[in-house]
């Protein structure tokens, strides 16, 4: 128990004192997850609206392919993208395996389906309201797809976040097509892995520690902002 | 700015039938005159669906619609739809009239001043900058006629426009019907309110059962109606069946 508690004093220590070697890894996850939300949004958004106001053959098949890659195991998509990275591998050439690039690329996998079958979701229910309106203003298709998009922005920012709360907090993938490499490619999660296997509990925990800050902090935020939004429109 | 002639409405033998329910059956009319033209009758006479074929928003089974030589389609700016429940965009009121200029590409050096004047005009000047969801429900009302208005359309289709509303919002969207009307826009409405038919129609509609009843001007019709089921109507009272099956 003494251990544990001084385990933990160590461990707030170092986030106070901003340890170097902390920070760094903090900002290296920050880049790789944020990065990763950012490329998924402006693919997974539009995916989830086309999926929602479009019909074209073999369109239900896709979206339970959606619906299904929402629980991709992030191990599987590292060795995936592991597959298409390494040296013999279709992309091999541009040698991007256990490099930054790499885990923003298998991120970006994992997180894609999620903010975009969640957009669907939300794109389909306001267009239940909107579309006999806006087809009878003049829109197209297109413009619908685009205004359903603005509508709905305060909801679409819970599926862009349920997307970036995935991404800071998986480990397989990013460990996999990233490797844990010091300096390199450790990000918050590889290091808690290893740094507790090799018993150094306290700079684990100060991670452990900032990575449920960060999640409180952006669950905070996306509450008061839906809040706000519904006291603005109700 | 719209350089289309519209009058008359040419309705040739128009039916429209959904899951094998005759809904609008073998209408046939021309409306010629300028004014209100009210399409009157009881729910489920086809009103609503009537109005929608006239916007382009249903295509007829059989027969057709034109606006003088215009088939309808819904992107065409001459002619504007207001439904009874609108739905306005999240965003400020002005935004959204300006969100239908620029759906129609309106030049945006125009976009200020057709804005102020059809906030001008519908008394919603003062409220411009609020959230269009916030507005009361003859407001909102009010803002969707604006939203209409603002294209300068020569036509003006109206779906039951205060059948959500109360007496004051009532008055006050009628209150604008008139003043459109009277700046040489078409108006054709649907209504099943008799005492709205009389206040501002200059002619009646009377559809029952999916069927034309009865057309003629609105004097005519409210003190001679020629049919059973425009008699019975006027006299308030109750007309068996809906929709024709």
């Amino acid at each position: 128990m003494n251990d544990i508690s001084q385990a933990f004093a160590k461990a707030i220590q170092l986030i106070t004192q901003l340890d170097a070697n902390l920070l760094e890894i903090v900002s290296l996850s920050m880049r790789v997850s944020l990065t990763s939300v950012l490329i998924a949004s402006l693919i997974g958004l539009p995916l989830g609206a086309a999926l929602a106001l479009y019909k074209f053959p073999g369109r239900g098949f896709f979206v339970v392919l959606l619906n299904a890659f929402m629980g991709l195991p992030p191990v599987v998509v590292g060795l995936i993208v592991y597959l298409m990275l390494s040296r013999s591998g279709p992309l091999g050439v541009l040698g991007l395996l256990f490099t930054p690039t790499a885990m923003i690329i298998a991120q970006t996998c994992l997180i894609t389906p999620i903010i975009a079958a969640l957009a669907r979701q939300t794109i389909m229910d306001a267009n239940v309201e909107y579309h006999e309106q806006l087809r009878a203003l003049g829109a197209k298709s297109f413009r619908i797809m685009k205004t359903l998009l603005w509508e709905t922005k305060y909801s679409l920012l819970t599926s862009v976040f349920a997307g970036f709360g995935r991404a800071t907090a998986e480990v397989g993938a990013v460990l996999i097509v990233g490797g844990n490499i010091n300096h390199a490619t450790r990000v918050m999660t590889t290091a808690i892995a290893l740094e507790t296997r090799k018993g150094d509990i306290e700079l684990a925990l100060a991670l452990g520690i900032i990575l449920i800050v960060i999640s409180l902090i952006l669950t905070t935020i996306v509450m008061n902002i839906r809040d706000a939004a519904y006291k603005y429109y109700n | 700015m719209h350089n289309v002639s519209t009058l008359p409405l040419h309705i040739n033998h128009l039916h429209v039938t959904r899951k094998g329910n005759l809904l609008l059956c073998d209408i046939d009319y021309s409306i010629d005159t300028a004014g209100v033209t009210v399409i009157l009758g009881p729910n489920g006479a086809g009103k609503s669906l009537l109005l929608q074929v006239a916007h382009g928003l249903v295509a007829p089974d059989e027969g057709d619609l034109k606006w003088n030589t215009l088939s309808p389609h819904p992107q065409q700016s001459w002619r504007a739809f207001v439904f009874q429940k609108p739905v306005l965009l999240r965003r400020s009121v002005r935004a959204n009239l300006g969100y239908v200029l620029s759906l129609h590409k309106v030049e945006k050096s125009k976009h200020h001043e057709l804005i102020e004047e059809a906030l001008e005009q519908t008394g919603l000047a003062k409220l411009a900058e609020r959230n269009a969801r916030v507005l009361s429900g003859g407001e909102q009302q009010r803002l969707s006629i604006a939203r209409a208005w603002v294209l300068k359309p020569k036509v003006i289709l109206l779906d039951e426009p205060t059948a959500e509303l109360d007496p004051a919002g009532t008055a006050a969207v009628e209150c604008l019907i008139e003043t459109i009307a009277q700046q040489d826009t078409k108006i054709l409405m649907t209504t099943h309110d008799l005492g709205q038919a009389r206040r501002l129609a200059s002619d009646i509609l009377f559809l029952h059962q999916g069927r034309l009843v009865e057309f003629s001007p609105a004097q005519n019709f409210f003190q001679q109606p020629q049919t059973e089921a425009a008699q019975k109507f006027i006299a308030g009272k109750l007309l068996n069946g809906g929709q024709k099956k």
